[in-house]
């Protein structure tokens, strides 16, 4: 490589992708960077960049005395629901709309279309009023089917497409042999998509993980905050516990992240085309 | 959408009953499609349609939790006192457009340079990909206590920097000064946000075939005409939805600010989703907050169906 050729890459590749990664990674390292201090580090001039000493107290406090331990268990329980129910009833019709013809299809693909025009923010005060008229304030299940709502549209579309990339001859032979409608679906359909059907699922669980709004009007019970709701109150306080704030971040970013770095890769090839219309 | 896969040319699957089940076999398998997509409209219908309309209902209604004795039919009340008795809603309303323009624009340029960026030849790409795409995973709450940890002016690791490299004298509350707060609110989202059109912009990037590119090369043209003249050419559908898009997500989005200013400081960051939440949850008049809520979103609409009429969209152009 001459010189010139290398002095180009390091403006056109390397110095860019240096800048990105620090601006991308350097909040991440903070907020660990923050969580492994002990509380006088934390605010001790001059400010350490790595810390002298490792504590692990911040996250026991998050975890025990905030309640963290608690909210984390409520997100991942309302996440897991969400996302059985999304991806059971988002099969079920992405296999109708791959599959059959039938009266009212295209009135309900409008509708289905309709339903991501609608801003979350906007049904925040009707939806406070139904469930509270169902007396399910605080209570998990309304957070369950507001979310399985809102995330159901978007995946039927996206199971129709994984659904009409499967052969129709191997339903067919499985039903010449005798299985019916629903083994089909089951032994035949859901393995053949079952790569997009767990990104579908992680990304749900991702969207779900994350919410804020819905949850913060229809909770109001400290012992069924969701993990978004606590960091929210945590916060808000007037004397914030920065340690243990951070330490309650970390605990809250490492499914996130977790799921992400396994699903990242259908982003760019499947989930970004279908982005794009 | 990959919707143009191969549907049900004749859908030959309704009419194959196996010898097995006899005739009734057809008649059931008519309800069947029905039977699958009911749950669906049942959710959809019940806690989107259903509480869409109440919207509506409510906002020319008088329905204050805290004054219910004023509660009942409003006509249009909620709606003239929106736009000549509220100067507050005229504010959000251009801390909204602000909000949304400057998001929108720079996560666009910036999520741009950074999919040419990841689109080059290098080695563990797909680590610095992965990486560069994370804070799309990472929640408008999250951001706010990362980015708050970072903007405190005692313990805040930027004023430390700032003083450091001896760009500022002393330290500086970002998230409290009205000069400052603005950008910083910017500066958080825009970390958050920029991964979305970094990969939406890559994936489109991809589609475009690699002969034009080699062609451009052997008729000499430089990097910056071939990005003129082929790859933006390419990305046109690609940015004009996804900045529709975007616009109706940042106008929506709440968390970030609700989390990080509440608003705050002197109403400078009260956006319009905003001050209906604040209605909503702070103030409990939902019938004013419902009518606000209709403003919004006939403006988002108007806007749309504006954008897409000006910029031309068309769907035929995508291969």
């Amino acid at each position: 490589m001459s010189w010139n050729r290398k002095l180009d890459r390091f403006f056109v590749l390397y110095l860019p992708l240096l800048l990105t990664m620090v601006f991308t990674l350097f909040p991440f390292y903070w907020t660990i960077n923050t969580a492994l201090k002990h509380e006088g580090d934390i605010v001790k001039t001059p400010t350490e960049y790595i810390p002298s000493s490792i504590t692990f107290d911040n996250f026991w406090v998050a975890w025990n005395n905030v309640g963290f331990s608690n909210y984390f268990v409520n997100s991942l329980m309302i996440a897991a629901c969400t996302v059985f129910f999304v991806v059971i009833f988002a099969t079920l019709v992405g296999y109708a709309l791959s599959r059959y013809q039938f009266k009212g299809k295209s009135a309900f693909l409008l509708l289905l279309l309709c339903t991501q025009f609608v801003p979350a923010a906007m049904l925040i005060i009707p939806l406070f009023i139904i469930f509270k008229s169902l007396g399910l304030i605080s209570n998990p299940l309304s957070l369950i089917i507001t979310y399985t709502t809102f995330q159901l549209p978007f995946n039927s579309v996206l199971m129709n497409g994984f659904i009409s990339g499967v052969p129709k001859q191997l339903e067919e032979a499985a039903m010449v042999d005798g299985c019916n409608r629903l083994q089909v679906i089951f032994y035949i359909v859901i393995p053949a998509v079952l790569p997009g059907l767990v990104a579908t699922g992680v990304f749900t669980f991702i969207h779900v993980w994350n919410e804020f709004l819905f949850a913060f009007m229809l909770t109001n019970q400290e012992e069924n905050f969701t993990l978004p709701i606590g960091l929210s109150y945590m916060m808000g306080e007037f004397n914030v516990n920065y340690g243990a704030l951070a330490a309650g971040s970390v605990i809250a970013l490492v499914p996130a992240i977790l799921m992400f770095a396994y699903a990242q890769r259908y982003l760019v090839n499947g989930l970004g085309g279908a982005v794009k219309g | 959408m990959p919707n143009d896969l191969p549907l049900q040319e004749e859908s030959n699957l309704n009419v194959h009953s196996t010898p097995r089940s006899g005739k009734g076999r057809t008649d059931y398998d008519k309800w069947i499609p029905y039977l699958f997509i009911s749950p669906a409209i049942v959710l959809i219908v019940a806690f989107l349609f259903y509480p869409l309309g109440n919207v509506f209902y409510y906002s020319l209604q008088n329905y204050d939790a805290s004054q219910p004795y004023y509660n009942g039919f409003a006509g249009l009340d909620n709606f003239v006192r929106i736009f000549t008795q509220d100067p507050q809603f005229f504010a959000s309303l251009w801390v909204s457009a602000k909000w949304v323009i400057s998001q929108v624009s720079m996560q666009l340029v910036a999520g741009t340079l950074i999919a040419l960026l990841l689109n080059q030849t290098f080695r563990f790409r797909t680590f610095f990909r992965a990486a560069a795409f994370t804070p799309w995973a990472i929640s408008g709450v999250l951001t706010s206590v990362m980015w708050s940890l970072m903007y405190n002016e005692h313990m805040g690791v930027i004023n430390d920097l700032l003083l450091r490299f001896g760009l500022i004298d002393q330290k500086i509350a970002w998230l409290a000064n009205i000069e400052t707060v603005f950008a910083s609110v910017i500066v958080a989202e825009l970390w958050r946000g920029i991964p979305f059109f970094a990969i939406t912009i890559l994936a489109a990037l991809q589609a475009i075939p690699e002969e034009l590119y080699e062609a451009s090369k052997v008729d000499g043209a430089s990097r910056f005409k071939t990005f003129l003249y082929i790859t933006l050419p390419h990305l046109k559908n690609t940015i004009v939805l996804t900045t529709l898009l975007r616009t109706v997500w940042e106008f929506n989005n709440v968390e970030l600010i609700f989390n990080l200013t509440g608003g705050g400081p002197a109403h400078s960051t009260t956006t319009m989703t905003m001050y209906v939440a604040e209605q909503a949850i702070h103030a409990n008049n939902f019938g004013y907050g419902s009518a606000l809520t209709v403003v919004a979103f006939g403006i988002l609409l108007a806007f749309a169906v504006v954008y897409l009429k000006v910029s031309r969209f068309e769907r035929e152009g995508e291969e």
